[in-house]
């Protein structure tokens, strides 16, 4: 078996645990992240501080506005702008 | 004293979030909500000249939203009113007594001290995202607080999946540094 189909970097043990948060990473990546948390503690603070921001974003329950809702409010705003300038 | 400036051109990208997430856990209606943001920013444009300097943009146009909330809750006031008088609560003499159980408070409701809490720690997410540059703060919020999935992101802002990935890792970081900084 080839070291590298296990064993990855930092970086991309970050990356995994990115995509860990919003729940698409695979099977097979979590497998490799698991393996790097084991023995990395550079990784191992990652992932805990990002965990970390994922419940605190979620306990907040904060809501913003969809794309579509900002531009009619952008729209509105700016005729009245125009008038202004 | 500081003398602050405003920038009405701004005013949409950089607060418009903060403002929304700030009406609607007031009004819990997305349409209402929107409609008060819409209309403070309309106010703040005619009410520029007032403007003193004193405070920050995002603290004058709260104040003005504040008030607008207010007067939203006036006028639905005497509608809401009524609805309260008309709900008695079962005539019904057979079920008598059963008032008291089912208006025994909820262990699993939300207190005051929850929801200030949150509203606080909403507001300091909120002024950590105000520090990231904008793309990278428009990317998580899809992400992170739409819950959009990756090629929705992609497709609607014209990046590639590496790229996005590249923005919320920055995005992630910088606000668990801020975070750190402000609430952790």
């Amino acid at each position: 078996m080839k070291k590298s189909f296990l064993f990855i970097s930092c970086e991309e043990a970050k990356h995994i645990c990115d995509k860990s948060q919003y729940g698409e990473a695979t099977g097979w990546e979590r497998i490799k992240l698991a393996i790097r948390l084991s023995w990395c503690r550079v990784t191992r603070a990652y992932s805990n501080r990002n965990n970390k921001l994922t419940d605190v974003v979620k306990n907040a329950e904060i809501e913003c506005l969809k794309n579509d809702e900002r531009k009619k409010i952008k729209q509105q705003f700016e005729q009245e702008l125009m008038k202004h300038q | 004293m500081a003398n602050h400036q405003l920038n009405p051109n701004n005013w949409i990208d950089l607060y418009s979030d903060y403002l929304f997430n700030y009406t609607i856990s007031r009004v819990n209606d997305r349409e209402i909500a929107q409609d008060l943001v819409s209309e403070t920013f309309l106010a703040g444009l005619k009410s520029m000249s007032n403007f003193k300097g004193e405070a920050s943009e995002r603290t004058w146009l709260i104040s003005i939203l504040k008030r607008k909330i207010i007067d939203y809750y006036r006028k639905i006031n005497s509608n809401k009113g009524k609805a309260e008088v008309r709900m008695t609560y079962n005539s019904d003499t057979e079920s008598e007594g059963d008032w008291l159980e089912e208006r025994v408070a909820d262990p699993f409701d939300m207190t005051a001290e929850d929801k200030m809490q949150n509203a606080e720690l909403g507001d300091a997410i909120y002024g950590c995202l105000e520090k990231l540059p904008h793309k990278q703060a428009q990317v998580f919020k899809m992400k992170t607080i739409l819950d959009y999935d990756t090629e929705t992101i992609c497709n609607e802002l014209g990046i590639t999946a590496s790229n996005l990935w590249v923005l919320i890792h920055r995005a992630r970081t910088a606000l668990a540094d801020c975070m750190e900084e402000n609430w952790f």
